[in-house]
């Protein structure tokens, strides 16, 4: 598994996702198919996600990613298809029961709540939860792993910049205490240094042991901290493999990486 | 240091809890009786007031047939405290059914809340101005109906109304005339206040209770943003429902409180306007703040009162007669009040403190 010991202001505490015996896949989706409003989004896509493990999902705009990040959460619902988290399927399970099981999302454009302190949107995170202590510890390590989010604690989340309000809905998400982070386009509309943090951030989060999909267009960005990868195109899986053979293929060089 | 801050501020709530006490005595004195009666209504409006604040300040629904829920209790009150369903069923019901009020309040209260939750079920996926017009229909849809369910059975007595409700009756002592107590007389419309004004207490304390609460949390959440309020693990449907029932209750509550102050409803007091009305003393007061609501309700219900009192003797001192019909002034002067306080006070003339950081901090970013 990953490098546990990576020194982080997380104090090896792990995630709990990490801990398990990598005999199963995390997250198995088999045959995925989603339509709404008379399009037809995702047609059929098989993917997983084994414990511990940061995975990319990339691909163009347009090519079902957000959808299938939807539909894995909860939001939209399947045409066909089945979605297995941890080894049940989700098939009735609500958004809302998702993330009681573990499942965590990031979702596109951040979604912080604008008129909440950030406080209080660390504390949304943490809805499913009641062990108070426990929040309150988390919400200690949540400010380590963030320390510009301790500065602006009070701040009304609709007034940080977009790299704060990015770095506030991934910690929101991790207050859940998620086994599966799902983090929808986290570069989107950032600077690059931002950008660069962010990612940093994400490696940070994963080194700890949890698991990660990563939705983005940036595919450079999005396989050199990823594990493996799967590109996507017009709502199909086209090409998968170890990041490295991806950033080495011919046809994501062509496709995504410019030359 | 600390205790003497506690108690300037303790002083200072008992100071007002007694003028609020001695409210209808100062009016009656300096006003006369017509006048306490319309602070009555006061606060029947701030009840009402309330009760759409949480649908609309809390979960961010935009209700605007709130009035609807206002009717349901008037009406079920009216129904079950009258002689009027001799008139319907005269075989069945000879004298009328005359249910104690204190067993038609928790029944109009829940049934004001099925009709919430029965609004909020087909329009759970409507956000803002879709939903606005599904709820002014509802709106209209009830008062409609009342209107007309005097046909083929005589139910609701059309737009005659409904009349000789009994009055609020406490340990037998009915409300509806005057009492001593300790030596000091009330009249039936001090009465009433008290009344009202422990119903409206009750009110403003759920509330209270509601906004810190998970629950009141969850509402926020969904008002900000619906898809991420779900990701956190918030049942968006329960929770927009809740609102709408709880909503709906303080509603029929109030309702019920109504019919049973002025001995007859009749489906004019439910017109849009009124939901209009509501909804305006949510906004001007401060959405989402409970005092802000109280005093948005306060305003909205005494102004154009005093505007009624006093714009004939002006003009007749003025110009000899009435040139200016005091009812098509005050919309004039409403519509001017409300487009001054959205341009200079967007957040309400009360925010919550939350809002009040917001426009600061809007203001603060425009600097930057």
């Amino acid at each position: 598994m990953n490098k546990r010991s990576a020194p982080s202001p997380l104090k090896g505490e792990g995630w709990g996702g990490g801990e398990k015996p990598v005999d199963r896949p995390l997250l198995e989706i088999h045959g995925l198919q989603v339509a709404y409003s008379g399009i037809h989004a995702v047609k059929g896509v098989d993917f997983h996600v084994a414990p511990g493990e940061l995975v990319a999902l990339i691909g163009s705009n347009g090519a079902g990613k957000t959808t299938t990040l939807k539909t894995l959460a909860g939001l939209l619902s399947p045409a066909s298809g089945q979605v297995i988290f941890d080894g049940k399927n989700l098939a009735k399970a609500a958004a809302h029961q998702r993330v009681a099981m573990g499942m965590a999302l990031v979702p596109e454009g951040r979604g912080v709540f604008a008129r909440l302190s950030v406080a209080e949107n660390l504390l949304m995170g943490a809805y499913c939860r009641s062990n108070q202590t426990e929040i309150s510890d988390d919400l200690a390590r949540m400010y380590d792993l963030f320390p510009r989010l301790v500065e602006r604690r009070d701040q009304l989340a609709g007034t940080l910049s977009g790299g704060e309000q990015q770095m506030l809905a991934m910690a929101r998400a991790l207050m859940s205490r998620p086994r599966l982070l799902m983090l929808d386009e986290p570069s989107m509309g950032l600077a690059p240094l931002m950008v660069k943090k962010i990612f940093a951030t994400i490696q940070d989060v994963a080194a700890q042991g949890m698991s990660i999909l990563l939705v983005e267009q940036n595919a450079r960005l999005a396989l050199q901290v990823a594990a493996r990868g799967y590109v996507m195109e017009g709502g199909a899986i086209t090409l998968s493999g170890e990041s490295s053979d991806l950033l080495g293929s011919d046809a994501v060089q062509r496709a995504y990486l410019g030359g | 240091m600390k205790n003497f801050k506690f108690s300037k501020r303790g002083l200072l709530f008992f100071l007002m809890f007694v003028a609020v006490l001695a409210l209808p005595f100062i009016t009656d004195a300096l006003l006369g009786r017509g006048w306490v009666r319309i602070v009555d209504f006061a606060m029947l409006y701030i009840m009402l007031a309330l009760g759409l604040n949480i649908v609309v300040g809390y979960a961010g629904l935009l209700d605007l047939g709130y009035i609807a829920f206002f009717a349901v209790g008037a009406y079920c009150y009216a129904l079950t405290g009258s002689p009027h369903l001799a008139l319907a069923f005269p075989q069945l019901f000879p004298d009328g059914v005359h249910l104690s009020f204190w067993i038609v309040l928790p029944m109009a209260a829940m049934l004001a809340g099925g009709m919430g939750v029965l609004l909020g079920a087909p329009t759970l996926r409507l956000r803002g101005d879709y939903l606005a017009i599904v709820t002014l229909g509802f709106g209209e849809i009830i008062r409609i109906f009342m209107n007309n369910l005097n046909a083929p059975v005589n139910l609701t007595n059309g737009p005659q109304g409904i009349s000789r409700i009994d009055p609020v009756r406490i340990a037998g002592v009915s409300l509806n005339t005057t009492q001593s107590v300790f030596g000091i007389t009330l009249p039936s419309v001090h009465l009433y206040f008290y009344l009202f004004l422990g119903f409206a207490a009750l009110v403003a304390f759920v509330s209270h209770r509601l906004e810190k609460s998970r629950i009141g949390r969850a509402w926020m959440a969904i008002r900000e943003d619906e898809i991420a309020a779900s990701a956190m693990g918030i049942n968006t449907r329960n929770l927009k429902l809740l609102a709408f029932a709880m909503g709906a209750m303080f509603g029929g509550v109030s309702g019920t409180l109504f019919a049973g102050f002025q001995g007859f409803v009749s489906p004019e007091s439910f017109s849009l306007m009124e939901s209009v009305m509501v909804l305006c003393m949510v906004v001007l007061g401060g959405m989402g703040h409970i005092y802000g609501v109280i005093l948005g309700g306060l305003m909205l219900a005494l102004l154009p009162e005093m505007l009624r009192h006093s714009v004939v003797p002006l003009q007749q001192a003025m110009f000899g007669k009435v040139i200016i019909d005091p009812e098509s002034l005050r919309m004039l002067l409403f519509g001017i009040a409300l487009i001054v306080v959205m341009l200079y006070r967007p957040a309400g003339l009360w925010p919550s403190p939350v809002r009040r950081r917001e426009l600061a901090s809007d203001e603060a970013a425009e600097r930057v």
